[in-house]
């Protein structure tokens, strides 16, 4: 683990999640097959109702609002749901919590032994240190994203659900939790679903792009994530999301 | 304290119409006392408006105490329980459609000319806006928040107590404000309908005795109490319950109705 502050992940799993999913009567999308790596980042693209954040809620055992037909599996033949931690792009801090209340929720939600001095040292991590008693309120819009980056990490599973968790930051921000999520989430399994092929060209493993017709493969940089904004390969990357994003005109 | 200004002056240009009036009109007093009057009644009577006043205070804070906790109890459980809600909630409501003030002759008939009466007027009248924010706000609990806990491996229980009673705790300051406003009016019809104390009998047995100014007294009392009322509830909910919510800790900046 990088940093060396969280528990050592064992066997983050792969995860296939073969289906469709119907929404009110309406085809979200048509069979597809996603093969999530383990121990990498996959990043799922598409326009906005393309159902992304429908296959993470499946993931995560969440409700969809419809009915998914299929089968999800992880490598390791255990089931999904209890090893998932996610992360979206609202922070769901609770305002009346202090910034470590927030990080230690997730305890505090099952009645767990309460980790307050890993929580102190992932809060320093994520560089809020001084800030740890304050209440949400008090914080910038990356400050909060950092603490539930910090709370994700808190929960320690072996698998990462992203939704979006860094569209609205500003560029700035964004590109200084992308550094901090890639470091802090190694050897862990990750979806990252987002808006963003500048991000996905930046941190995908593996990339997907997902539309009515279905899942589309997309060849990722051949340079290891997490890359500079100067990659060529990660540039050409770009290019060619942006082209299927557009779609033929 | 600009506020606090601006009300002062409202209240003497509300005064000073009133002394207007009775100077133009040349009204006796015993159908319109000047300000001046009333307040030399008031101070006369001190005593005996003061151990009414206690009454009528006593039966307010008791009613509002018991219509919030059996209001809370109620919303919680409505939010907890799916049969509650199948088989209660259609009887709350339906109970909304009867003019609870229509229920006090009935009451003073059964429960007596004392206390009892009046407080369980003033909880009749304070339970419902309480279970019913409070109520609202249980079942509007942001979705992002239920599936974060959902996702952390959280029980129905502690999402209760954890997750939907805080964020719901906004809600029922909401509802508190309302009942801090009605409360009042609750104790005053009991007093009406029957009783031997309290500031709503002194004021109906003045008027009986045409001692107007006294009346009047009495209702310049009862106001007092109303809107010390009000600001108590409203620091409560500004000192206590703003830990659960940010929002709170601001509400003195806009002016509310309630």
């Amino acid at each position: 683990m990088g940093h060396g502050a969280a528990g050592i992940v064992t066997d983050a799993p792969a995860i296939t999640l073969h289906g469709e999913c119907d929404i009110g009567g309406r085809k979200l999308f048509p069979s597809i097959n996603l093969e999530i790596k383990a121990e990498a980042w996959t990043c799922l693209l598409g326009s906005s109702g393309a159902g992304k954040s429908t296959i993470l809620r499946a993931l995560a055992g969440l409700e969809i609002g419809g009915s998914f037909t299929g089968i999800i599996t992880a490598s390791d033949g255990l089931p999904l749901p209890e090893r998932v931690a996610f992360m979206a792009q609202d922070d769901l801090l609770f305002p009346w919590l202090s910034v470590l209340d927030n990080v230690c929720v997730g305890a505090r939600l099952r009645g767990d032994k309460l980790e307050i001095e890993h929580a102190r040292q992932l809060i320093a991590q994520v560089g809020l240190g001084d800030q740890i008693t304050q209440k949400p309120e008090t914080l910038s819009g990356g400050e909060r994203q950092r603490v539930a980056l910090a709370r994700t990490m808190m929960e320690d599973r072996p698998v990462i659900l992203l939704d979006e968790p860094f569209s609205a930051l500003d560029a700035r921000n964004r590109a200084e939790m992308q550094e901090l999520a890639f470091d802090l989430f190694k050897g862990r399994t990750i979806l990252l679903v987002t808006h963003d092929p500048v991000e996905a060209a930046r941190i995908a493993d593996t990339l997907f792009v997902l539309s009515e017709n279905g899942l589309t493969a997309v060849d990722a940089p051949d340079t290891p994530p997490i890359r500079s904004f100067e990659d060529p390969s990660a540039l050409q990357c770009q290019a060619r999301l942006l082209t299927i994003l557009r779609g033929t005109p | 304290m600009n506020r606090m200004r601006a009300a002062m002056i409202v209240t003497a240009v509300i005064i000073a119409i009133w002394q207007a009036i009775v100077w133009i009109a040349g009204t006796p007093h015993f159908i319109l006392p000047g300000p001046v009057r009333v307040a030399s009644t008031l101070f006369d009577n001190l005593d005996l408006i003061g151990e009414h006043a206690l009454v009528t205070v006593s039966e307010i804070v008791i009613g509002l105490l018991l219509g919030t906790i059996l209001g809370i109890a109620t919303a919680v459980n409505l939010a907890t329980s799916k049969t509650a809600r199948t088989f209660l909630l259609p009887v709350l409501v339906f109970s909304q459609a009867i003019p609870v003030f229509a229920l006090a002759p009935v009451l003073t008939l059964w429960m007596g000319y004392g206390l009892a009466p009046k407080i369980l007027m003033t909880v009749l009248i304070v339970y419902f806006p309480i279970a019913s924010a409070f109520y609202d706000g249980l079942t509007s609990t942001p979705r992002g928040y239920l599936d974060l806990a959902q996702s952390m491996g959280a029980s129905k229980t502690r999402i209760m107590t954890r997750v939907r009673i805080p964020a719901a705790i906004p809600s029922l300051a909401t509802g508190l404000r309302l009942a801090a406003v009605y409360a009042p009016i609750g104790a005053i019809i009991g007093e009406w309908v029957g009783a031997s104390q309290g500031l709503g009998y002194l004021m109906l047995l003045a008027n009986g005795r045409a001692k107007i100014d006294l009346m009047f007294a009495a209702l310049v009392v009862l106001a007092v109490i109303t809107v010390a009322l009000r600001a108590l509830v409203n620091l409560f909910c500004r000192r206590v319950l703003s830990r659960w919510s940010s929002d709170l800790a601001r509400v003195d900046e806009t002016p509310r109705m309630v």
